[in-house]
C-alpha cells in the first residue's frame, strides 16, 4: 500500500471515530425531541404528578431541582473556595497533611455518585435522623461536586499572577487582606465558571437521590425539611412505567432538563470568555 | 537578613486561617464518613455471612427466601457491561484524540474538542433512556435478538458516554508529548502516520492507559444507564443479549426501596457497595499515580 493511502485511510478511520461519537450525540437528541417534543408543554412544568399521562406534570419536582440548585450554591462555594484558599495561600504544600489532602480531593472526585449515595443513606436520612428530605439531597450532592469546584477555585487562583500578592503585601497588606481584596476578585471569573458546571452536573444527578428517596409520589410543592423528587428522578420514575405514554412523557422532561443544563453552560461559558483575564 | 515577620501575631489571620482549613477538612471528613458508612454495616453483614460464600457464591437473591448472598452474578453484570463499554470507548476515544492532537490545527480543534465534551455532561439517566428507547430498536433492527433489557445496548451506550474521557485524557497526554520529538522523527523520513502511531502514542502512553483506567473505572461506577436499560435481575452470564444486573444497579434499586435498617436485605447494599467502592479506588489510584507520572516526565 502507498504511504499516501496508508496515510488517508489512517486519517479517516480517525475522523471516523470523532464522527461516532456526534453522530450519536445526534440521533440521542433526535430520539429525546421526537418523542418528547408532543408532550412539551404548560401541563408538564404546571401540573404535579398523575397516574393519568395525559394531565401528568412535572411541577415538584422541577421546582425541587431549583431548589436543590440554589441550597447547593450556598453550600457548596463558600466551602469549595475557602478550601481552594488554604490549599493555594496558606498550606505548606511540603507537609505530608496537605499533600494527603490533595491525594483524597482527586480520589474523591473519582467516587461513583452511587457512593455518595450510599453515605447519605446511612448518616443523613437514618445516622442522624434527617430523613428523606430535601435538605439531605442538596448535602449530598454538596459533598458530590465539592472535589470539582475545589479543584475548579485552585486553579483559578493560582492563575492569579505572585506580582498581585507581592504588591499587596509591599504596601503593608495581611495575607487575609491580599487573599480578600486582591486574588480572590481576581479569581472570581475561574471560580463562578467552575461552581455554574459543578452545579450543572449536579443537577443531572440521578443515582445519590435515589438513595436518599426521592423516588416517591409527590404531588405538593416541595419543601426544604420536606419530602421531595428531582427532575431527574422523575424522569426515571416516568421511564420506568408500562404505559408508553409515560415514556414519551419522561422525553419531555429531559428536554426540559437539558434546556435547563444549557442555560447554565452557557452562562458559565459567557462568564469565561467576557470576564476570564489573561495574565 | 532583616526581620519579616509581623511582630504582633494578629488573631484575624489566625481565625481566617482556621475557618478556611475546616473548609478544607470537611472532603477528608467526607472519605473518613464513605468508609465509616460503607465498612461498618459490611462488617456486621459478614458476621452473619461468610466473605467467602459472598465472593465466590453463583447465586444472588437476598430478598426472597430462601435468601442467598454469591455476588458473582452482579460482578459478572458489571464486568460484561463494563467490558462492552470498553470496546467502543477506547478505541474510538483514542482515535478521536489522535485526530484532535495530531490532525487538527488548533482552530478546529478548539471548536471540535468542546462539541466532542458536551457527550459528557449530558445526564446519565437520559443516556439509560436513549439505551432503552434507541440502541436496543436499533438492535433488534439490524437482526440482534436482544431482550427489552439487555446488557449489550447498556453497554454500547456507555461506551458512548465514556468516549470524551478517554478522549479529551489521552489528547492532554498527547499534547504535553515536545514537539521535537515529532520534528526529529519527520526529519527521519517518518509519515505523519508513523509519527503518530510509533512516536507520540508511545510517548504519551501512560497517559492513554490512566484515561483507559479512568474510563473503566466510570463504567463500574455508573448506575442509571445499568438500571435502566441493562435490568433488574441477577444473571451470571455471558451473552450480553439477555437482562442482566450490575452492582451499581442493584445498590440503587433496593436503596430506593424501602428496606428496614439494621435487616439483613439493608446491609446487602453495604457490603456490595464496599465492593464496588474498593473496585473503583484501586482503579483511581492506580490512574492518578500514572498521570502524575507522565505529567513529570517532560516538565
Amino acid at each position: 500500500m502507498s504511504r499516501a493511502l496508508k496515510g488517508g485511510l489512517f486519517k479517516g478511520l480517525l475522523l471516523l471515530s470523532l464522527l461516532v461519537g456526534f453522530l450519536m450525540l445526534a440521533a440521542l437528541l433526535v430520539d429525546v425531541f421526537k418523542d418528547g417534543l408532543p408532550y412539551l408543554d404548560l401541563t408538564l412544568l404546571t401540573n404535579p404528578p398523575s397516574s393519568d399521562p395525559a394531565i401528568a406534570g412535572a411541577r415538584p419536582a422541577i421546582l425541587a431541582t431549583i431548589y436543590i440548585g440554589i441550597l447547593l450554591l450556598l453550600f457548596v462555594v463558600p466551602i469549595g473556595v475557602g478550601s481552594a484558599v488554604y490549599l493555594e495561600e496558606y498550606a505548606d504544600k511540603t507537609r505530608w497533611y496537605n499533600k494527603l489532602l490533595e491525594i483524597n480531593i482527586q480520589n474523591l472526585a473519582a467516587v461513583p455518585s452511587i457512593v455518595y449515595g450510599i453515605l447519605g443513606l446511612a448518616f443523613l436520612v437514618r445516622g442522624i435522623g434527617l430523613g428523606r428530605v430535601l435538605l439531605a439531597g442538596a448535602m449530598i450532592l454538596t459533598l458530590l461536586v465539592l472535589p470539582t469546584v475545589i479543584i475548579a477555585s485552585r486553579e483559578a487562583i493560582r492563575a492569579v499572577p505572585d506580582s498581585i500578592r507581592q504588591c499587596a503585601y509591599a504596601r503593608g497588606a495581611t495575607q487575609r487582606q491580599d487573599g480578600r481584596r486582591q486574588v480572590l476578585p481576581a479569581a472570581i471569573p475561574g471560580i463562578a465558571t467552575g461552581s455554574i458546571l459543578a452545579l450543572s452536573r449536579a443537577i443531572g444527578e440521578t443515582a445519590p437521590l435515589l438513595m436518599i428517596g426521592a423516588l416517591t409520589y409527590i404531588s405538593f410543592d416541595p419543601t426544604i425539611l420536606g419530602a421531595f423528587t428531582a427532575l431527574p428522578v422523575q424522569i426515571y420514575n416516568w421511564i420506568r412505567q408500562p404505559q408508553e405514554e409515560f415514556k414519551l412523557l419522561a422525553a419531555a422532561a429531559i428536554i426540559v432538563l437539558l434546556v435547563i443544563m444549557l442555560v447554565l453552560n452557557s452562562v458559565a461559558i459567557v462568564i469565561r470568555n467576557r470576564y476570564q483575564k489573561r495574565w | 537578613m532583616p526581620q519579616l515577620r509581623a511582630k504582633r501575631r494578629r488573631i484575624g489571620e489566625d481565625v481566617i486561617k482556621g475557618v478556611l482549613a475546616v473548609c478544607a477538612l470537611i472532603s477528608v471528613a467526607t472519605t473518613v464518613g464513605i468508609v465509616v458508612a460503607l465498612f461498618v454495616p459490611a462488617f456486621e453483614f459478614f458476621q452473619e455471612i461468610s466473605i467467602v460464600d459472598f465472593l465466590t457464591g453463583k447465586d444472588w437473591s437476598p430478598l426472597f427466601e430462601p435468601a442467598h448472598f454469591g455476588v458473582l452474578p452482579l460482578i459478572g453484570g458489571t464486568l460484561l457491561v463494563t467490558a462492552i463499554a470498553s470496546a467502543v470507548a477506547m478505541p474510538f476515544g483514542l482515535g478521536a484524540a489522535i485526530y484532535l492532537s495530531e490532525y487538527a490545527s488548533p482552530r478546529l480543534r478548539g471548536i471540535l474538542k468542546p462539541a466532542f465534551e458536551t457527550l459528557a455532561g449530558i445526564p446519565t439517566i437520559v443516556f439509560g433512556y436513549f439505551a432503552l428507547t434507541f440502541m436496543t430498536p436499533l438492535l433488534r433492527d439490524l437482526g440482534i435478538q436482544v431482550d427489552i433489557f439487555n446488557t449489550l445496548s447498556a453497554g454500547l451506550v456507555m461506551g458512548v458516554m465514556l468516549m470524551p474521557t478517554v478522549a479529551s485524557l489521552s489528547e492532554d497526554a498527547m499534547g504535553a508529548v515536545p514537539c521535537d520529538l515529532r520534528d526529529g522523527a519527520y526529519a527521519l523520513g517518518s509519515t505523519k502516520v508513523q509519527v503518530a502511531t510509533r512516536i507520540v502514542v508511545p510517548a504519551a502512553v501512560s497517559g492513554i492507559v490512566a484515561s483507559f483506567v479512568l474510563a473503566i473505572s466510570r463504567a463500574v461506577g455508573e448506575t442509571m444507564i445499568v438500571l435502566v436499560a441493562m435490568g433488574q435481575q441477577p444473571n451470571l452470564t455471558f451473552d450480553p443479549r439477555e437482562a442482566a444486573e450490575a452492582m451499581t444497579a442493584f445498590i440503587a434499586a433496593t436503596g430506593a426501596g424501602d428496606v428496614p435498617t439494621g435487616s439483613i436485605e439493608y446491609k446487602t447494599i453495604f457490603a456490595v457497595g464496599a465492593t464496588l467502592f474498593v473496585l473503583t479506588l484501586v482503579m483511581n489510584v492506580f490512574a492518578i499515580r500514572l498521570v502524575r507520572k507522565y505529567r513529570e516526565v517532560y516538565e
